[in-house]
């Protein structure tokens, strides 16, 4: 990753923890003062759909054109979407407990996050369970790709068309109608860009690591 | 096309002539919808329509996952190489998809008589229903040829089917459940067509998947 994306990273998150927790907010019935909690939550998930869409690529590539490089580059990205995709599981968790009263509500959107989680979880059971590493690489590439096709409606559809007390969903109104001024959107996209760039600099440097794990392996056959 | 009607009256002719394996499926879910009869027999009015949806499409799942599951991991070794001497990988897993469709609906109306012999029948609707059961039945069939031919190539194969099938299958099973309150309580149809169209779209879109990931497998 190019030292500028990195410095902005940076600087955009710093931007958002400080912006974030100081400006102003609108004052809503229950709400309160976790709205603070959009400044953190949506971005992660935006970031595990941006992270895991990134893999399904890699993994897209792997298939018509192989390489251990893309195997690496779709197993990583995977890996730091997961992440980001249990740390949004968890603020959203704190968030509905004070919202909603509980941290587990059975919602569709919180159950379909779950069941994302699982997809990627069971990826990583594939990845072990299959010893030749060419093989591996395939058929893993062949289940990310099937998995990212099958969870777009779970994730992104469903949720819309049952009734939800998830805001942007069930016919509720997203941020849009609380944010009148347009202020928390001052706040919001930087976040978002930064949570991303936090999310692929992760995985940049995990595939360098592996990348030179390999190239180390190499060097020791040779 | 030749082809694959060809691989496809091989499947049926082996599953006529094997009769044991469809047989013992039809054992499976008899025991299954027996043991959910037996343990509710204690106290029938328990079973309220919500009960005996969820014992339903779980039996079903349960099912249809080890029907699948046979159509790639119990083939031998050399049978598969002849196989792909002499048809395309398109054609065999399309006459594979047909076919688990076919043996899932059986399965799956078998199973829906079973059930309102032995506990009680509290669906309503039942046009609707069957129109369920046939979708279910796609999309079950469709989500995991794919992914049985992933399992097998796979060390525990079995257990691998279980864990890789459930996600995938979650969506499918979601919207299937939510219909079946639908026709449960006897809404209006007008209600779950949404629904259904989603359905078709989320099998058609999981059929075009495997159709196009499948040759990158059967290569292994």
């Amino acid at each position: 990753m190019k030292t500028w994306l990195k410095v902005l990273a940076t600087l955009l998150l710093l931007y958002t923890i400080v912006a974030g927790f100081l400006f102003d907010v609108p004052r809503l019935n229950i709400v309160n003062e976790t709205i603070r909690a959009l400044y953190f939550h949506v971005p992660m998930w935006f970031g595990m759909v941006v992270l895991f869409l990134v893999s399904t690529v890699y993994s897209i590539q792997y298939l018509r054109n192989p390489s251990i490089e893309k195997d690496i580059y779709a197993v990583e990205f995977a890996n730091t979407g997961l992440l980001l995709g249990l740390l949004g599981i968890v603020t959203g968790m704190i968030w509905a407990n004070y919202t909603w009263g509980s941290p587990w509500h059975g919602d569709p959107k919180q159950n379909g996050a779950a069941i994302s989680l699982l997809v990627y979880l069971a990826y990583f059971v594939l990845r072990g369970s299959v010893e030749n590493e060419d093989q591996r690489a395939r058929l893993s590439a062949v289940y990310n790709i099937f998995a990212f096709s099958a969870m777009i409606p779970l994730i992104f559809v469903i949720p819309r068309m049952t009734s939800s007390m998830h805001p942007g969903s069930g016919g509720n109104p997203g941020f849009n109608m609380y944010d009148l001024d347009s202020k928390m959107r001052m706040v919001f996209y930087p976040a978002v860009a930064g949570w991303i760039l936090l999310g692929v600099w992760i995985a940049s440097l995990r595939i360098r690591v592996r990348l030179i794990d390999e190239k180390i392996q190499n060097l020791e056959n040779e | 096309m030749q082809n694959l009607n060809h691989l496809l009256l091989k499947e049926l002719t082996l599953e006529l002539r094997r009769k044991s394996v469809i047989s013992g499926l039809l054992l499976y879910l008899f025991s299954t919808a027996f043991i959910c009869y037996l343990t509710f027999s204690l106290r029938q009015n328990q079973i309220t329509p919500l009960v005996w949806s969820a014992l339903f499409w779980i039996t079903i799942l349960f099912t249809v996952i080890n029907t699948v599951a046979k159509s790639f991991i119990g083939e031998k070794k050399g049978r598969d190489i002849y196989y792909y001497s002499i048809s395309s990988p398109e054609a065999i897993i399309i006459s594979k998809v047909i076919y688990n469709f076919l043996l899932t609906l059986i399965l799956s109306f078998t199973g829906f008589i079973l059930f309102a012999l032995l506990l009680k029948n509290p669906i309503v609707d039942l046009g609707l229903f069957s129109l369920v059961l046939a979708l279910g039945a796609m999309g079950f069939s469709s989500s995991l040829t794919l992914i049985s031919g992933i399992a097998a190539k796979a060390n525990n194969s079995h257990i691998l089917m279980a864990v890789l099938s459930f996600p995938i299958v979650i969506s499918v099973l979601l919207i299937v459940v939510k219909v079946t309150k639908n026709c449960i309580d006897g809404l209006d149809r007008s209600v779950s067509t949404n629904d259904l169209v989603t359905l078709l779209a989320i099998n058609c879109l999981v059929t075009a998947a495997s159709y196009l990931l499948f040759p990158y497998i059967w290569r292994s």
